[in-house]
């Protein structure tokens, strides 16, 4: 092992970790808001809307993230779509998380017993009241230890940006090991990185839902 | 006394697919009076309370609150969603389950219809909210969540809930039957009080024995139709069709050991 190297390199491994989590974070944010507002057109949008929907769903599930993303890359100018890399990375990611997020939400929408939206029903509140005080709180309950999940997931998406030349940490490895020949520490400091990320937004899942959970567990 | 409102069923049907729930449902419900409805389980008594603030949407004939058609404009036209949430407002609904709002405190799950809907000030809200809990005899728990209540208790944040609303008519699906048998008393007793201050009340109940004292007429209700409607004696205690008879006889084996 020869550790000099990273004294070198460490400046440029820590920027391409600051992108790293930079991506990860705003494309969880826009996947997960991209992923709401589908499943609420899910449940309330008129039945030939939710079929276009559900083949979004289809085709962006049913397709590797890296193909998606040259597509939107390369193939992108084509259309007049020409993005820089990090955005582009960043938009792939959105779009590329957003049906699995869907599905969280849908599956926790689907947990809110009808009742209490009847409840809600028979005293007469909108239905925009009720998704706002009811269906979303509760809902978002229930999904999540689901988006907790899938964002740890997202964060080990986020080196396929290095192919589309996003200076995100794996790219940053990868050039210290090209320059370096210093294969395995590169790659160490790179599962190091992951795995203290990866733990970190874990740990902050569990502590969020503890507390949001607090009251909703029954008496035993 | 309070406003009461009446209730009036006209040849009401509602089919779930093939399976017709409701036949020619005829009903009239006195304002200020209690109407029990009882018969066996799938017989279509909560599908038939249901349809009275159109939780349930009947596919024909009427149901007229105060004179107004509930649910639709004209026959095949529906009401807007408006009109029918502003109807729903004077129509308090209890239901088996409770359905409290898990994530609210009692006062919270009382005060959140006055805010979002009777659009009062939250100030305002929550005094009502911790008066009407008060009246079901909880004053002390408005700050508890549900899931620190034993069911008696949130069933009566529930009767809150919909009182809270000053409605002029309350529905009651089974409000007793997920109660363990000591806390049936307190639900009851909340819901005679009620009833003594000349609230329209109908319930869907099994407790005969609240039929028979606080109901002013009792409907029996068999496979979707309602059999029979007539003052609480001559339903449980003279009955003349069988099929009450044999109700009432399987409810008797039942409760007696
Ligand atoms: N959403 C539904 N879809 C299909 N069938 C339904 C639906 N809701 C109720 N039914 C059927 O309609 C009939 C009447 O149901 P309802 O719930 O009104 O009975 P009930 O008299 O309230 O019974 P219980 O005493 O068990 O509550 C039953 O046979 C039931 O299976
Ligand atoms: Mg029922």
């Amino acid at each position: 092992m020869e550790w000099s190297v990273l004294q070198q390199y460490g400046p440029s491994l820590l920027k391409g970790f600051g992108n790293t989590i930079l991506c990860w974070a705003l494309g969880t944010v826009f996947g997960m808001a991209l992923g709401l507002v589908i499943a609420l057109i899910q449940r309330y949008a008129p039945r030939w809307v939710t079929w276009i929907v559900q083949a979004y769903i289809e085709v962006i599930r049913g397709t590797p993230f890296l193909v998606q993303l040259f597509v939107l890359y390369y193939g992108g100018p084509l259309v007049g779509l020409r993005l820089d890399a990090l955005p582009a990375g960043l938009l792939g990611l959105t779009i590329y998380g957003s049906p699995y997020f869907a599905e969280i939400f849908r599956s926790g929408f689907r947990a809110v017993p009808d009742g209490q939206i009847e409840a809600a029903r028979a005293i007469g509140m909108s239905e925009s009241d009720i998704v706002r005080r009811i269906l979303l709180p509760l809902g978002l309950v229930s999904a999540l230890p689901a988006l907790v999940n899938f964002s740890i997931i997202l964060t080990k998406e986020t080196v396929i940006l290095s192919i589309i030349t996003v200076p995100e940490l794996l790219y940053q490895v990868q050039r210290m090991s090209a320059e370096t020949f210093r294969y395995v520490e590169a790659n160490l400091v790179l599962a190091l990185f992951f795995w203290g990320l990866v733990e970190t937004i874990s740990r902050v899942g569990l502590r969020l839902e503890a507390r949001i959970t607090k009251h909703l567990i029954e008496r035993t | 006394m309070l406003a009461a409102s009446s209730v009036e069923m006209r040849k009401v049907n509602k089919y779930y697919g093939k399976f017709q729930a409701l036949k020619d449902i005829e009903l009239s419900i006195p304002p200020g009076k209690v109407t029990c409805l009882i018969g066996p389980s799938g017989s279509g008594k909560s599908t038939l309370l249901r349809c009275i603030n159109f939780l349930e949407e009947y596919d024909s004939g009427e149901v007229r609150i105060d004179g107004q058609l509930i649910g639709y404009d004209a026959p095949n036209k529906k009401m807007s969603g408006r009109r029918l949430r502003e109807m729903r407002r004077s129509i308090g609904m209890v239901f088996q389950q409770f359905n409290l709002w898990p994530h609210m405190t009692a006062r919270e799950n009382v005060a959140e219809g006055l805010i979002r809907v009777r659009r009062i000030s939250k100030a305002d809200a929550d005094r009502r909210a911790s008066e009407a809990l008060a009246k079901v005899g909880l004053a002390d728990k408005s700050a508890s969540h549900p899931s620190r209540l034993s069911g008696g208790q949130q069933q009566r944040v529930a009767i809150a809930r919909a009182i809270a609303m000053e409605p002029k008519l309350m529905l009651f699906d089974e409000p007793t039957s997920a109660l363990d048998p000591e806390l049936v008393g307190e639900v009851l007793s909340v819901m005679r009080t009620l009833a003594g201050e000349g609230m329209t009340m109908v319930v869907v109940t099994h407790e005969m024995g609240f039929a028979a004292h606080v109901a002013d007429q009792v409907g029996f209700m068999e496979k979707g139709e309602l059999v029979s409607v007539d003052s609480p004696d001559r339903i449980l205690h003279r009955p003349e069709d069988a099929r009450i008879q044999s109700f009432l006889r399987t409810y008797h084996e039942r409760n007696s050991f």
